[in-house]
């Protein structure tokens, strides 16, 4: 065994990632430093799920999750988002194996349906609101607009993302720095899907059901 | 992609979220992952809805089978959908999730926790009210 191989620790089972240059591919070094931003977004999700759990009863004597929720329309925006993360998925391979097709035609399908579950999103808080039970009604609805909201927000920005992405495919090409942003901007859609995922069970499903 | 060739076969190396492999570079393999996680996914949304409306099961289990149903979709999507493996190249990615994880949980339980002791210690609000007066 070499002195090189010895210090690179090639005959060691558990041996960590390293290459012998010592330095990761910008690729890596770029997704890693955005999966710590998406987990730090998901701690700040958390303590708005804190603050939901904690002021989930203090209706003040005015409608709770019960009346208000329609499994129906969660139903369908759990749906769209789940499908959409999917075409995302689809979207980036297309990225990365130069299919133009594959990349555009998969980003249009994950566009519609983001901006459809940001429509249904849309209906249901101004139907809550044009039936009197806005954020100003009650703690509780303070927090559920705040939660929900912040979820909305972060998918309006995702579709101006995804946007931003097919446009700069479509004018600079599949060079690497777009590929890493293409790969950034999945890891942040199926991210937003995470969330959901706990937001219609905590929100919606054990609301419904109280 | 890399710039160090010789490296690629002889070790592990790093690998980011969303990737199978370390260029980058996926194909069919790819397009198979995104298709369990969507079966898996959809199969446990489903199962979701369907249990927190039946009377099926005991009241009280409700709550419990919805968390564990919510934990387990977001370990799918985890898997298949953002590349989170065991394997030695996904080390790095792992921790950060773990220690991710950690300050989640630390938030949620310890924030029920001290209000859930604050609002059984606290005095009913109309008899502060009436201190107050």
């Amino acid at each position: 065994m070499t002195t090189f191989e010895a210090a690179t620790g090639r005959d060691d089972p558990n041996r960590v990632a390293r290459t012998a240059s010592g330095l990761a591919s910008k690729r890596i070094l770029v997704g890693y430093g955005f999966w710590i931003f998406l987990l730090s977004d998901i701690i700040m999700f958390s303590a708005f799920f804190a603050t939901y759990a904690v002021l989930v009863g203090q209706t003040a004597g005015g409608p709770s999750g019960q009346e208000l929720f329609h499994l129906r329309t969660v139903g369908l925006e759990t749906a769209c988002l789940l499908v959409s993360s999917f075409t995302c998925g689809l979207a980036n391979i297309g990225a990365q194996t130069y299919n133009r097709i594959w990349f555009y035609s998969a980003m249009a399908a994950t566009f519609i349906l983001g901006a459809a579950f940001l429509g249904l999103e849309l209906r249901e808080f101004a139907d809550m609101i044009a039936h009197g039970a806005g954020p100003t009604r009650s703690a509780f609805l303070s927090a559920f607009f705040t939660l929900v909201g912040c979820h909305g927000l972060h998918v309006t920005a995702g579709l101006l993302w995804l946007l931003t992405m097919m446009a700069q495919v479509f004018a600079k090409g599949y060079r690497a720095d777009i590929l890493r942003r293409v790969l950034c901007f999945c890891l942040f859609w199926h991210t937003l899907d995470i969330i959901w995922v706990g937001l219609f069970t905590v929100v919606y499903l054990m609301g419904a059901g109280q | 992609m890399s710039d160090f060739e010789p490296g690629k076969d002889l070790y592990h190396v790093d690998i980011a979220p969303g990737d199978v492999h370390q260029d980058g570079g996926e194909t069919t393999e790819g397009v198979t992952s995104y298709l369990i996680g969507l079966g898996l996914a959809t199969l446990l949304t489903i199962v979701s809805f369907f249990v927190s409306g039946t009377t099926l099961v005991w009241g009280p289990s409700i709550p419990v089978a919805l968390s564990v149903l919510a934990i387990a979709q977001m370990g799918v999507h985890l898997v298949f959908f953002l590349k989170i493996t065991t394997g030695p190249d996904n080390v790095n990615n792992v921790m950060a999730l773990a220690f991710g994880v950690l300050i989640v949980f630390l938030l949620i339980v310890g924030s029920l926790w001290i209000m859930a002791h604050l609002n059984h210690n606290m005095m009913p609000m109309d008899q502060i009210m009436q201190m107050q007066r």
